[in-house]
């Protein structure tokens, strides 16, 4: 197994260059660099200006040598320095990023326990009219865009109810500590995270809906039947054992997705995380700062997938580790 | 109705404020929202709108404007001019200190005067008149003209020329300074906390200069991202202040009639921003006269203003926002009329060629102003093809030339010389530049007078000088001048006295205080 996730993580550190390299120029073929939208806001035209910025972001030297010194700072864990705000980007990242994690972490456990959840029962009582509300729910879930999803939220939890915060991390100027702040993040966390996860909720249930009953109709279930075993056996650890390898395998592939969610649901919850930070990023030009959150976005999927095979093991002995 | 509502509420809230001489009371806290986050506070080397709103609490100018723009004593008390209108001599105030307790002083000026020259693009180009900068003793700065330059008393705002502690940044790189991340000025306010994506904190100076001021213990701003967002924050009562341009126009009309809500337009005297669409006088139709007079018929600016900026602002004349000096609406008049806009058209020989209109990527009320212009134009028969870009794009394609027509909106620093000219003269064209006459307008005439407007003297000749570019200016139509913006700013009745100078909410909150 140890070979096995070397291979993975020296894969993965490939790719992760080739990520870099890719970025590299694609933010560089959106018009505008980071001098002009500088020399823009200060509302003056002086040509020198505009010259002496591009010479201090090093924007005046070829492509092909800027590149080779990002790769060159990248390799050595130097994400290089944002201009615009002036601070490394390091630490520009790391201020945003445990908000982020919490974020989608809290998405992704809230859609996959419940997603698994439902399915399971929507599964188990397929055909009645319990299944037929679960399926046009998750199906009403996943077609609804995210931040309409958000701004009804607002306007029925914290606008008519006021039950909720409609945004922020944690209620500005209280300087709560210990378990009451806790508490007071976790009353803001709990509609961005609902929000983010009830698209990924909505598939979970319906994935793992499909494949339990697909599953149900193979010979060893009705081998676990003849024996005698209960039905909350078979249905535990017979069936849904085995209808959530391709949930699994979806969970992996969606860790990308997640994070691309996490930017509008940040922007509408002003969630003071990494995606806002790509988003104004990109508008500014920021080229250090953008990149350096697509490495660390992309590092996040790499470790999340490869997360993903170890579970798949754990759920599947028959899949061997090849080396 | 909203016109009449919001006129109302201006009326009420805006113009009787200030009549009402209720005693200040000290104390509380106020949360403004700030849009969009700042990139950094230190106001000499950024200057974007959102840093010249939060840094200019804590840092200060030598002098601030009234609403009709005379000059007012801020770091200097008093100032005088030479007979030769060369020599500019101010006194600075006695007992100011830095944030860190170190005394500002006129070294401070000098040190601030030559960092901004090579940090700040717009403090350069105004002191580019400036032949050199003296300081006899502590507390006296001497500016020496090269020739006599009208505007000067006009270039000392705190976003236009703020002072910068010269102990901490002398000797070092400037750009990974410490205290850009925890500035250090002299104003009322000190920063105190930054988090990242969610709030900006100030507090009180208590050693501020002026006894009994600020009012406020402190201030927080929100950074809250999404423009619906930030209206549901006032709705709830999370925010007590939404400054000019926080939130979309077509919310502005039911924020205002909520319980307890002011709204003024004020404060935007200052900066005047003017919005126009640039058009491309170089090739294409629009390099004929007629077809860009034929824009101006065509658009109908009133709907412009009565719908989509719900009855706020005013149609532009011309060049000049009506609030800057020696503006003159004595001048050709372009009312909506398409039957004369075609029958330019026609007269031009406009054959239906494709132009370009790029809108302005400011938020939905910028959308929805690029589509009804679309739709006038089209209306009288121009081919319009709509290209959607955000801000650093369209600035590149502007600043390249590539466009036939864009939106816009410049602030105009209260003076012809300092934000009306840069757009119209000659020199001015540089490719690769935004913001300057990217239009490709060149008239040796305008050259000459605004070339001789910023220098001539006494202010009769200068007034004589403006008004005959304006004219001129009109009759060609460089660019389809739409509005002069006013950005109501949103708040509860309980605050008072925020905004009381002509630079508004970026002179700072320290007048501002809580009737609770």
């Amino acid at each position: 197994m140890l070979s096995f996730v070397a291979q993975r993580v020296l894969k993965g550190v490939i790719v992760l260059l080739a990520i870099v390299v890719l970025n590299f120029f694609l933010i560089r073929l959106a018009p505008g660099d980071p001098a002009v939208v500088m020399a823009g806001e200060a509302g003056a035209s002086d040509q020198v200006f505009v010259k002496q910025l591009r010479e201090k972001f090093g924007l005046d030297k070829p492509l092909p040598e800027q590149l080779f010194i990002y790769v060159k700072g990248v390799v050595t864990l130097d994400l290089g320095f944002s201009f615009r705000q002036q601070a490394p980007v390091a630490k520009l990242i790391g201020e945003r990023l445990p908000a982020t994690l919490l974020l989608t972490l809290t998405a992704f456990a809230i859609s996959l326990m419940l997603g698994v959840l439902f399915g399971t029962f929507a599964a188990r009582f397929a055909g009645t009219f319990l299944d037929t509300a679960i399926t046009v729910f998750a199906l009403i879930f996943y077609a609804m865009p995210i931040f309409w999803v958000a701004l009804m939220g607002i306007l029925l939890f914290s606008v008519t109810m006021d039950w909720l915060p409609s945004f922020g991390y944690e209620t500005v100027g209280a300087n709560l500590t210990g378990l009451a702040h806790a508490v007071d993040v976790a009353k803001h966390l709990i509609m961005p995270a609902m929000t983010l996860g009830l698209f990924f909720m909505a598939t979970y249930t319906r994935m793992t809906r499909a494949s339990m009953l697909e599953v149900k109709r193979l010979d060893f279930v009705k081998t676990a039947r003849a024996k005698g075993l209960s039905d909350a056996v078979i249905q535990r650890r017979h069936v849904l054992r085995n209808a959530l390898l391709p949930v699994v395998t979806l969970a992996g592939v969606h860790s990308g997705t997640l994070i691309g969610g996490a930017v509008i649901t940040e922007t509408v919850f002003a969630w003071p995380g990494i995606g806002r930070l790509m988003y104004d990023a990109l508008l500014q030009r920021d080229y250090n700062l953008l990149l350096g959150v697509f490495v660390i976005c992309s590092a996040m999927v790499l470790i999340f997938n490869l997360i993903t095979d170890l579970v798949y093991r754990l759920v599947d002995p028959r899949i061997e580790f090849a080396s | 109705m909203p016109k009449r509502v919001l006129l109302g509420l201006l009326l009420a809230c805006g113009l009787a404020a200030p009549t009402l001489a209720q005693e200040p009371k000290t104390g509380g806290v106020i949360n403004a929202v700030i849009q969009p986050e700042p990139p950094g506070l230190m106001l000499a080397m950024v200057q974007n709108g959102p840093t010249q709103m939060v840094s200019g609490n804590i840092f200060e100018g030598l002098l601030r404007y009234s609403p009709k723009l005379e000059p007012q004593p801020e770091l200097a008390e008093s100032w005088s001019v030479s007979e030769d209108a060369k020599t500019y001599t101010f006194k600075l105030r006695k007992g100011v200190t830095w944030h860190d307790g170190k005394p500002f002083t006129a070294a401070d000026v000098l040190f601030s005067i030559e960092m901004l020259k090579q940090t700040h693009a717009r403090a350069r180009t105004n002191l580019a008149q400036v032949d050199k900068v003296e300081a006899p003793d502590d507390y006296t700065v001497v500016f020496t003209l090269k020739q006599p330059f009208g505007p000067f008393l006009g270039i000392f705002e705190v976003g236009s020329m703020p002072m910068v502690p010269k102990h901490l940044y002398e000797g070092t790189d400037w750009k990974t300074n410490p205290f850009n991340n925890a500035p250090v000025g002299t104003g009322p306010f000190m920063f105190k906390e930054w988090q990242k994506g969610s709030f900006i904190r100030l507090v009180k100076n208590p050693n501020y200069y002026e006894k009994g001021k600020p009012y406020l213990d402190e201030i927080y701003w929100q950074i809250i991202p999404d423009a619906a967002a930030r209206s549901v924050a006032y709705e709830t009562g999370k925010v007590d202040v939404l400054p000019g341009g926080s939130v979309e126009n077509f919310d502005v009309p039911r924020l205002t009639k909520l319980k307890d809500t002011c709204v003024t337009g004020a404060g935007w005297e200052f900066f005047s921003p003017l919005a126009w669409l640039w058009l491309n006088n170089r090739q294409g139709p629009l390099a004929d006269k007629r077809v860009r007079q034929a824009v101006m018929y065509a658009i109908d600016r009133d709907f412009a203003k009565d719908v989509i900026w719900n009855g706020l602002g005013k149609v532009a004349t011309g060049p000049s926002a009506s609030t800057i000096k020696y503006y003159t609406d004595d001048v050709k008049k372009y009312p909506y009329d398409p039957a004369k806009a075609k029958a330019l058209l026609k007269e031009a020989g406009y054959k239906g060629e494709k132009i370009r209109l790029l809108p302005l990527a400011y938020g939905e009320t910028w959308q929805r102003w690029g589509e009804a212009v679309k739709q006038n134009l089209m209306d009288v028969g121009i081919n319009i093809e709509t290209i959607a870009t955000d801000v650093a794009g369209g600035n590149q394609k502007i600043g390249d030339w590539d466009y036939d027509i864009a939106f816009t909106y410049l602030y105009q620093y209260g003076d012809p010389a300092l934000g009306v000219g840069r757009n119209y003269i000659s020199s001015n064209i540089a490719k690769g530049q935004v913001f300057n006459n990217v239009e490709g307008y060149s008239n040796p005439e305008i050259d000459k007078l605004f070339a001789d407007g910023a220098v001539a003297t006494p202010d009769s000749k200068r007034k004589e000088i403006y008004e005959k570019a304006q004219k001129i200016l009109v009759e060609d139509v460089p660019v389809a001048w739409m509005l002069e913006l006013q950005f109501p700013t949103i708040t509860r009745c309980k605050v008072k006295n925020l905004i009381t100078t002509g630079i508004g909410v970026n002179d700072g909150f320290k007048d501002a205080w809580l009737d609770k």
